[in-house]
């Protein structure tokens, strides 16, 4: 009985470091790539939406055996950190990232951030997506940074024509946040808009980016009775109140802002009032997400609560990072060879119907490849949810 | 000039509720609550998840969130300010532990509510419109009149009521109020509670206008400092004419200044600076604390 017992046990003994020995074997490698950008504060929403569509995405990639690049199979690992929207922070997560052996980086969110990180980044080897529209950091002799969405400056001019055209709107007001990115939108929104023609009542009220009661803000945008009131780079938190604030005081006209936006806070914060209202979208309205997208926002849902639409544009940069790396596996730990491969590459877009690629663009923009090609939606905001205006590509 | 006095008696009311639990604080146990602002959020999220979320009666709602900040308060002050008060007598030590709140909360907030900007249901729909002349929303004007019975509710409270008596005679003088019997620990704790509850009422009140986010504690705690130091810290009418020359003059710079761009906190700033340096104290403060 003893024997047999021992037997019994050496037998189970040595099964087990047999399953352990091939599980550790098959145990895949870790990629990480990183993500700097503002996850607390008033801005938070933007970075956090990034975050966790990173994480999700990762969390869907190795729980379904990995990312194979060349002959191996990566799990991906996120590694964050959170500026704070200080461009000072930002560096030392872009440092943090540069030690931590990182080529690959998502963020910063803003313009200061993104400007501010690039000497560290093109030093250190590292690509990095921000979400930022200054011109300078995408156009040579810049070479480190790809835009990861589209910019107001090619977004607008595409809003504004749609509705000359179809809604007949003459006159623009432009409303922006007293700080350096939505300023940059509003400059670049007006510059866009007398370009096509329209007549710019009202360019210089703006308002503290903490502002909670927008009435007395807007009161006297409002007295110009603009046909198309244009919200400069407005983020999510501000949205629905300065919607609702213009609605109070009697606005007719159109709304729009050329940020995306998330259809629940909208709801939320001005319900019925923000029906109408148009933002650029990514690519989850029932018409053009693809079953990847469905189930992407699913998982999103699943990990953190709820989901965030700003996330359909988010979805993309880590996809864009992980197929470049794909087309050429050397680019996973020299960065040139990244560079290189952007010119040629081409992939199927999971996230869209039809025949979408990704693929870079830039070229009109910035004279080289150095931005994702993510498609630009414009949504219509109506009871409830987002549907698709229009869609246009860049460049 | 009808949309400036308006706009102003309305941003005024507000801030001066935000004020007043700030100086109550400060005035009965000399603490800077760098976490007050958070402690406004909190309010606003509470009565989004009770009024917006689970569908409660809007003043149950916010009976609930002022119930929360009071007890919440309640413990924070038995639980740390008391025990540091007692064991250091240096001042940063409260407040270095109001910013660690501070920090603490947002964090806290973004786990349990999100990074979300949260709104709720309007509680009045309509605006009053007087030929365009005044155009106000029904519900902020409820809010605002709400904001100014609360005011002179809390007021009276302190003036005729035995804990307000033993609150004023704390805040004139600690020692003297213990040796005519009052329980200074006691009232000290609810002192810290009433002034969390009262940054919960307004936070529960101006959910229905604003909506809450995360982040909007910090910049809540700078304005309400501001109010109190052009009040006077630790003056109750203090922190109430503080609240309102704040309101009037955000009110009208944004309605004369508008067309030169964001100027109109930069000029509150650097009035206030002059104004400090004539007069530390503030409007109703005593030189001497």
């Amino acid at each position: 009985m003893k024997r047999r017992v021992i037997i019994k046990s050496a037998a189970a003994a040595v099964a087990l470091s047999v399953f352990t020995s091939a599980g550790a074997m098959a145990e895949n490698q870790t990629l990480k790539i990183g993500f700097v950008g503002v996850t607390s504060g008033p801005a938070a929403a933007w970075g956090i939406s990034n975050q966790r569509s990173m994480e999700a995405r990762a969390a869907w990639i190795n729980e379904t055996g990995g990312y194979t690049i060349g002959d191996t199979t990566y799990d991906i690992e996120i590694v964050s950190f959170d500026d704070q929207k200080d461009p000072k922070r930002a560096i030392a997560g872009m440092e943090k990232m540069a030690q931590e052996g990182i080529h690959y980086v998502v963020g910063p969110n803003v313009d200061d951030g993104a400007a501010a990180v690039r000497p560290v980044a093109e030093a250190n080897g590292i690509m990095y997506f921000p979400y930022a529209f200054p011109k300078e950091l995408y156009t040579a002799p810049a070479s480190n940074a790809v835009l990861g969405m589209v910019a107001n400056y090619q977004s607008g001019p595409a809003i504004y024509k749609h509705l000359m055209e179809n809604e007949g709107v003459k006159t623009v007001a432009f409303i922006a946040a007293n700080e350096s990115d939505p300023l940059s939108q509003r400059d670049g929104g007006v510059a866009a808009a007398k370009e096509l023609g329209l007549e710019v009542v009202s360019d210089n009220v703006t308002y503290q980016v903490d502002t909670t009661d927008f009435t007395p803000v807007l009161t006297p945008v409002m007295r110009t009775q603009p046909d198309l009131l244009v919200l400069s780079g407005v983020s999510p938190a501000n949205a629905p109140q300065l919607i609702r604030s213009a609605r109070e005081l009697g606005f007719q006209g159109l709304i729009s802002t050329e940020t995306a936006q998330d259809a629940q806070v909208l709801r939320e914060g001005a319900g019925d009032l923000a029906n109408g209202f148009i933002s650029v979208g990514g690519a989850s309205t029932p018409e053009l997400a693809s079953d990847a997208m469905r189930e992407f926002v699913e998982r999103y849902t699943d990990m953190f609560g709820e989901y965030n639409d700003e996330s359909n544009t988010k979805v993309y940069a880590l996809e864009y990072i992980l197929e470049t790396l794909k087309a050429d596996p050397a680019a996973i730990e020299d960065v040139s060879v990244f560079q290189a491969t952007m010119d040629s590459f081409e992939a199927p877009n999971p996230y869209m119907v039809g025949d979408a690629k990704l693929r870079y663009v830039g070229m009109s923009s910035f004279g080289q490849k150095r931005q994702v090609a993510v498609p630009l939606v414009v949504n219509v905001y109506q009871d409830g949810e987002f549907k698709t205006l229009f869609v246009a590509e860049v460049d | 000039m009808e949309q400036i006095l308006a706009n102003g008696i309305y941003l005024g009311s507000q801030y001066a509720m935000i004020a007043l639990g700030l100086t109550l604080i400060f005035a009965l146990m000399n603490v800077l609550n760098f976490a007050h602002g958070q402690m406004y959020v909190l309010g606003g999220f509470v009565t989004y998840t009770f009024y917006g979320q689970l569908g409660f009666p809007f003043v149950v709602a916010l009976f609930l969130a002022c119930a929360t900040l009071f007890v919440l308060g309640a413990l924070i002050e038995k639980f740390l300010f008391g025990p540091v008060i007692r064991r250091s007598s240096r001042e940063e030590s409260t407040m270095l532990l109001a910013a660690g709140l501070a920090f603490f909360f947002d964090a806290v907030i973004l786990l349990v509510f999100g990074e979300k900007q949260r709104g709720v249901p309007k509680i009045v729909d309509g605006v009053f419109n007087w030929d365009f002349r005044l155009i106000m929303p029904y519900d902020r004007i409820l809010i605002c009149v709400l904001a100014i019975f609360s005011i002179v509710g809390f007021i009276l409270f302190m003036q005729y009521s035995k804990t307000g008596r033993a609150l004023r005679a704390l805040a004139q003088d600690r020692t003297a109020a213990q040796l005519m019997g009052v329980n200074v620990d006691r009232y000290s704790m609810i002192g810290f509670a009433l002034g969390a509850m009262l940054a919960g009422l307004v936070g529960g009140l101006l959910v229905t206008i604003t909506g809450v986010n995360l982040g909007m504690g910090g910049p809540t705690s700078i304005k309400a400092f501001m109010m109190v130091m052009i009040g006077g810290a630790g003056v109750i009418s203090g922190a109430i004419a503080g609240g309102i020359i704040l309101g009037f003059l955000e009110a009208i710079g944004l309605a004369v200044l508008s067309q030169y761009g964001d100027i109109t906190y930069l000029l509150i700033f650097v009035s206030l600076m002059i104004f400090l340096a004539f007069r530390p104290q503030g409007l109703m403060g005593k030189p001497w604390g």
